[in-house]
């Protein structure tokens, strides 16, 4: 869906990305993360032809960016940082702007108002009315701007913080909707800084470090199992004095121990008379592994050292 | 994408709040023209007001040349000097050249929806002059025009004599040569000078537009675009700048009331149209080239 090979961009003596080679597949919940100032803005910007890059080659759905950038966009819907509008009218006078500017702008009125209330519906704006923009809170133009995204079924959606401004519950809209979308075929990519939201929502992760992908991978195979076992017991010294080696660590009366069968050592340790609050098998979070691929982030200004 | 910029121009507060301002300016004159009856002597002050007590018929060129130094300029580079950056500084340049918008289309969408802008003020500016003058000024006497535009005015010595001309008439309408003017005449002249007044904006207009697309800020462009006008003022009338005075946007703009000169004097007409057509073919052209290759991070 979207293949970037070598996408580097320079701003002055600034490499803000350097020779990313980005692989979304059709069907992915893909989710870049990367600390502030990694380069995930300028990349999306790329991905959708507002930003040229300084060399490298650019793939959306199979054609050239950003020289078919007129076929291509027209099947995506796209949320670029904050959402905008004009503040002096009614979000659905801006989705009708937004609509009749593009391509087949000149669709008939009524088909026009049955998308608009289709895409106001889908993002619970349905109930707005007539007021204008400016009374909007946060949330309600996040809403609108991804409203504006969706307005012409798009096959491919790049948003860029989506979750921005949201609350909770705002956010786990969000993530009903994408979901929802994604299961009748839209493929989603995302950027975000929020470890949380990108770990419940996205099938692929792609990691962003001053400018590099320094990991793209599913994000099942990120969290399989570590062939390790945490182990939480009241009798931790017991447990430690059985699996004599196999401990690999102990906090309290939590253990993680070298084992691949949660299920036999759970046998095994209440045959031998010792009590287990709670046994699973262990995995990294999403957190451990951004962390021990990236580096500080690039608003951290550290000392020499 | 055309008729998006137009309904945006036409639903934009701002639009009409301009028009009516501008529209004000000669209405108040011509009330106190009214009340007190008096006008500049001929030769000084705008041009035409002298006459317009004679004949309340030249009001709408009196009108023109009330608003033409100060109020169109700062409303063509308003509304210009806003058409890029203000999208851009809103954030809705982004949302449009991703629905996708060519940037040159929109770039076109952008400078019809300022000349419409432009011809909006002009016309209306006109149209209510001409009430205001038919209904404050009373109809015309003989003798208008004139007295109207004093020697110097537009720089041409020789045609505009500064005696009056006798009006040939009763009820018709002189022109600045002295001849009578038909009323169909005068509505033909006055097209003529709105024409001319609308490119002179339009040169306005190209260089704002140009600065708009350079900058995110709509207040740095409109006023660089004035800066630029006030510099080419400037030089005008410095002697010493006279080898650039052919070239500068502002030479030529009060040209237009060579239309109301019998037969209409083409000579600063022609020239007029001529650097403004450069102005807006090299202004639009490097509008076009920085923005169809910048970035857009705004």
């Amino acid at each position: 869906m979207i293949i970037t090979r070598a996408l580097t961009k320079r701003y002055g003596a600034v490499e803000a990305v350097r020779a990313v080679h980005l692989d979304v597949r059709e069907g992915d919940r893909y989710g870049l993360l990367g600390p502030n100032g990694s380069g995930k803005t300028t990349l999306v910007r790329m991905l959708l032809g507002l930003v040229y890059a300084t060399s490298g080659e650019i793939e959306v759905m199979g054609r050239r960016m950003p020289r078919h950038a007129r076929e291509v966009l027209q099947q995506v819907g796209a949320l670029i940082e904050e959402p905008a509008a004009y503040p002096h009218l009614s979000g659905r006078a801006n989705l009708a702007l937004f609509d009749a500017a593009g391509p087949r702008g000149r669709s008939p009125g009524r088909s026009r108002r049955r998308r608009i209330d289709e895409a106001l519906e889908q993002v619970g704006l349905a109930g707005v009315g007539r007021r204008p923009v400016k009374a909007y809170s946060l949330g309600m133009r996040q809403r609108l701007g991804l409203a504006a995204a969706l307005i012409r079924g798009p096959r491919l959606l790049i948003l860029d913080e989506p979750g921005n401004g949201l609350d909770p519950r705002g956010i786990a809209d969000l993530r009903e909707l994408l979901i929802g979308l994604n299961r009748n075929g839209v493929t989603v990519f995302l950027s975000s800084h929020l470890l949380a939201e990108v770990e419940q929502l996205c099938t692929r992760v792609g990691v962003l470090d001053s400018g590099r992908l320094v990991l793209q991978q599913d994000l099942a195979s990120l969290r399989a199992p570590t062939g390790r076992i945490l182990l939480d017991s009241p009798d931790a010294d017991r447990v430690c004095a059985l699996l004599d080696g196999q401990v690999e660590r102990r906090d309290g009366q939590r253990l993680l121990i070298r084992s691949a069968d949660p299920a036999g050592l759970n046998a095994r340790l209440v045959g031998a008379g010792l009590r287990v609050r709670s046994i699973g098998p262990h995995r990294r979070t999403l957190e451990e592994v951004v962390l021990s691929v990236t580096g500080t982030g690039a608003d951290h200004i550290g000392g020499a050292s | 994408m055309i008729g998006v910029e137009l309904i945006k121009l036409v639903r934009r507060p701002r639009t009409w709040v301009s028009v009516i301002l501008t529209c004000a300016l000669p209405f108040v004159v011509a009330v106190f023209i009214a009340v007190t009856h008096l006008t500049p002597p001929p030769g000084q002050g705008s041009a035409f007001l002298s006459a317009v007590l004679a004949s309340g018929a030249l009001y709408p060129a009196a009108a023109l040349a009330l608003v033409l130094p100060v109020f169109l300029p700062v409303a063509t580079a308003v509304v210009a000097g806003d058409s890029i950056a203000g999208e851009a500084a809103a954030g809705t340049l982004r949302y449009l050249l991703v629905r996708p918008v060519g940037r040159t289309r929109l770039l076109v969408a952008k400078l019809i929806s300022v000349t419409s802008y432009v011809l909006l003020v002009v016309i209306a500016v006109t149209v209510t002059a001409y009430a205001t003058g038919v209904l404050l000024l009373g109809p015309s006497r003989a003798g208008a025009a004139a007295r109207a535009v004093g020697p110097g005015a537009t720089q041409v010595p020789g045609v505009a004599g500064p005696t009056a001309g006798v009006a040939a008439g009763g009820g018709a309408i002189t022109s600045l040569s002295g001849t009578p003017l038909s009323l169909l005449q005068l509505a033909e002249r006055t097209a003529g000078a709105i024409a001319f007044i609308a490119v002179s904006m339009l040169g306005v207009a190209a260089i704002a537009l140009f600065l708009s697309t350079v900058t995110t800020s709509a207040l740095g462009a409109t006023l660089g675009a004035l800066a630029a006008l006030v510099a080419s003022e400037i030089l005008v009338t410095l002697n010493a700048a006279a080898a650039v005075q052919p070239y500068l946007p502002t030479r030529y703009w009060l040209a237009w009331i060579d239309f109301f000169r019998d037969p209409i004097f083409w000579r600063n007409i022609d020239r007029g149209f001529g650097i403004q057509a450069v102005y807006v073919a090299v202004f639009l052209g490097a509008a076009w080239a920085n923005f169809s290759t910048k970035d857009v991070t705004a």
